[in-house]
């Protein structure tokens, strides 16, 4: 079933009748050649990436709940490219350039609104730093402008440009970064997969990883055993626990980030702000909600759901930035468990144990990473290479030092990045 | 979320500082292997349910301190000098 105007022009006139589910329901067959665990963002374009682009088809993936419970449908939908580092910098770029062509990739509507992104500088110091981030984003082929104070009024006339104690100073402005729906990525994902043949098994949690002489054999789960000699650990704040089974222990420490929206208001906010002093950003959904969040709680949960204090600093630091906000009701808050690695950058790589490969350590960034993470798994499941663009997320970076890449430069602590 | 100091009683969550899982507490000799450093500053078991972290009683006497914690529940469910347990005076 394909999407087109027409389609939905037809379907507008004779009520609707004709739309069919966007994927299969399967039962688990008792052997594949790859089974991916985690039916998350990265777990789903991972499997579409192995049929779409190596042609592979016996594929599962796994997923304990159902399709977008996790973070994946959690998030607060920022697409971006603007990272500083070499080895983060080439792939967060990679990622941008497939969600531009992304929709007309699955023929499905992830609302891709590349409304602009503005990181504000409120000191000299803090402005260098942008400045020299500008550059290197534009040496990396995406694209950045320094804004002063008075281009930053031009976008942005609605914050407190009176603020003595948080003066705004500038912000670097990045046009092609956005939002997306994140629902749609998951579900536009989980609907080619499925087109191409892979199974898509939802309520289907993994309890066990098959091993036999080093050499990965398939995967114990509450629907059965099932047999596979290649198998992806995708399952963002469950990665842990996942690669416990395996007699992995990670360099990850599980994270709870809070989110929330408001009733639905006219269009007030076009871009996606976000304030440098206290952890604060913020855009409005097509359906007029405003959409903010700030920093983890800062303590180890698996809760999915946060604490008060943490709700205290973000709602200050929005009023503080844009008090014209301050009259809008919040109508739910929510928390994802963040996988948060001792660098703040991710991993995609061999684990050790033949076949069995792992995608982890997104922190609170893997949104935007979704097309790029998917195609670089599925490059190294399928070639037993990595990815040139993923190429630096290594998981012996941590043991050897070699490849580090801490953007925030705070240090080996899992919940500062 | 209150954390029960040993010396200044419950207190807010607010007044502690998070620094990570307990086992910072058993640091390596200065030429344990890679591995060992490794383990030690990276490698974390981040169980879901039952565990223990290292926090500093920043706004309140200074000391840091071992909590026993639900990272499921968020429920605090011991609390302990660092001191006592490096020195092996607790477990
Ligand atoms: C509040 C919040 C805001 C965020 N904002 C942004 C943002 O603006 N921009 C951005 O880029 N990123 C953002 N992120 C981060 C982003 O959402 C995550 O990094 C990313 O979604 C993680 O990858 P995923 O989609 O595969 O994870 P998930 O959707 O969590 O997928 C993992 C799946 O694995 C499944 N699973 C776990 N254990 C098992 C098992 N044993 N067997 C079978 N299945 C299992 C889970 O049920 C889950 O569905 C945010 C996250 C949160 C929580
Ligand atoms: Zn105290």
């Amino acid at each position: 079933m394909r999407f087109s105007g027409l389609r939905v022009l037809k379907e507008g006139l004779t009520g609707n009748k004709g739309w069919r589910p966007h994927w299969r329901d399967p039962d688990p067959k008792p052997d594949y050649d790859i089974i991916l665990i985690g039916g998350g963002g990265h777990g789903l374009s991972t499997a579409y990436y192995l049929a779409r682009t190596y042609g592979l088809s016996r594929i599962a993936v796994l997923e304990k709940g159902y399709i977008g419970g996790g973070n994946v449908g959690r998030n607060t939908t920022i697409v971006r490219a603007n990272y500083f580092l070499p080895g983060n910098a080439e792939f967060y770029s990679h990622s941008l350039k497939l969600w531009e062509g992304l929709e007309q990739e699955l023929n499905y509507n992830v609302m891709l609104s590349q409304r602009g992104l503005i990181n504000l500088f409120h000191s000299d110091g803090q402005r260098d730093a942008f400045a020299r981030r500008g550059n290197a984003m534009i040496n990396q082929g995406d694209d950045a402008i320094l804004l002063d104070r008075e281009g930053v009024r031009d976008h942005l006339p609605y914050l407190d440009f009176d603020n003595t104690r948080f003066p705004i100073y500038g912000g670097l402005y990045h046009p092609r970064g956005g939002t997306a729906r994140h629902d749609a990525v998951a579900w536009g994902y989980a609907r080619g997969a499925d087109q191409r043949g892979v199974d898509i098994i939802q309520n289907c949690e993994v309890t066990g990883i098959d091993i036999a002489g080093g050499q990965v054999r398939g995967v114990q789960t509450t629907r059965g055993a099932i047999r596979a000699d290649k198998v992806g650990i995708v399952v963002a704040g469950r990665s842990g626990q996942v690669a416990a089974m395996a007699g992995l222990r990670l360099p990850i420490e599980s994270h709870v980030l809070q989110a929330f929206v408001t009733e639905g208001l006219k269009p007030i906010i076009d871009h996606v702000v976000s304030f440098g002093m206290g952890h604060f950003y913020i855009s409005q959904s097509d359906k007029g909600g405003l959409v903010f969040g700030g920093d983890l709680d800062f303590y180890a949960s698996y809760a999915a759901r946060g604490n008060l204090p943490m709700v205290e600093h973000v709602m200050e630091a929005g009023m503080t930035l844009m008090p014209m906000i301050g009259k809008a009701r919040v109508l739910r808050s929510w928390g994802g468990i963040m996988d948060m690695t001792p660098d703040g950058s991710p991993i995609i790589d061999r684990t050790g144990i033949d076949g069995l490969y792992i995608d982890c350590g997104w922190c609170y960034g893997g949104f935007k990473a979704v097309p790029a993470s998917g195609d670089c798994f599925a490059h190294l499941i399928a070639t037993d290479r990595p990815h040139p663009a993923a190429a630096g997320f290594r998981l012996d970076r941590f043991r050897t030092g070699r490849g580090l890449m801490d953007e925030e430069g705070t240090g080996a602590q899992h919940n500062l990045h | 979320m209150r954390i029960t100091c040993p010396l200044c009683g419950e207190r807010d969550r607010r007044e502690f500082y998070y620094q990570g899982a307990a086992v910072l507490l058993e640091r390596p000799a200065f030429d344990a292997s890679d591995e060992a450093w490794d383990g030690y500053l990276h490698l974390r078991d981040n169980p879901a349910g039952k565990t223990r972290d290292l926090w500093y009683h920043e706004a309140g006497c200074g000391a840091w301190v071992v909590v026993t914690r639900d990272t499921v529940t968020h429920a605090v469910l011991d609390c302990v000098l660092a001191s006592d347990v490096a020195s092996g005076a607790r477990p």
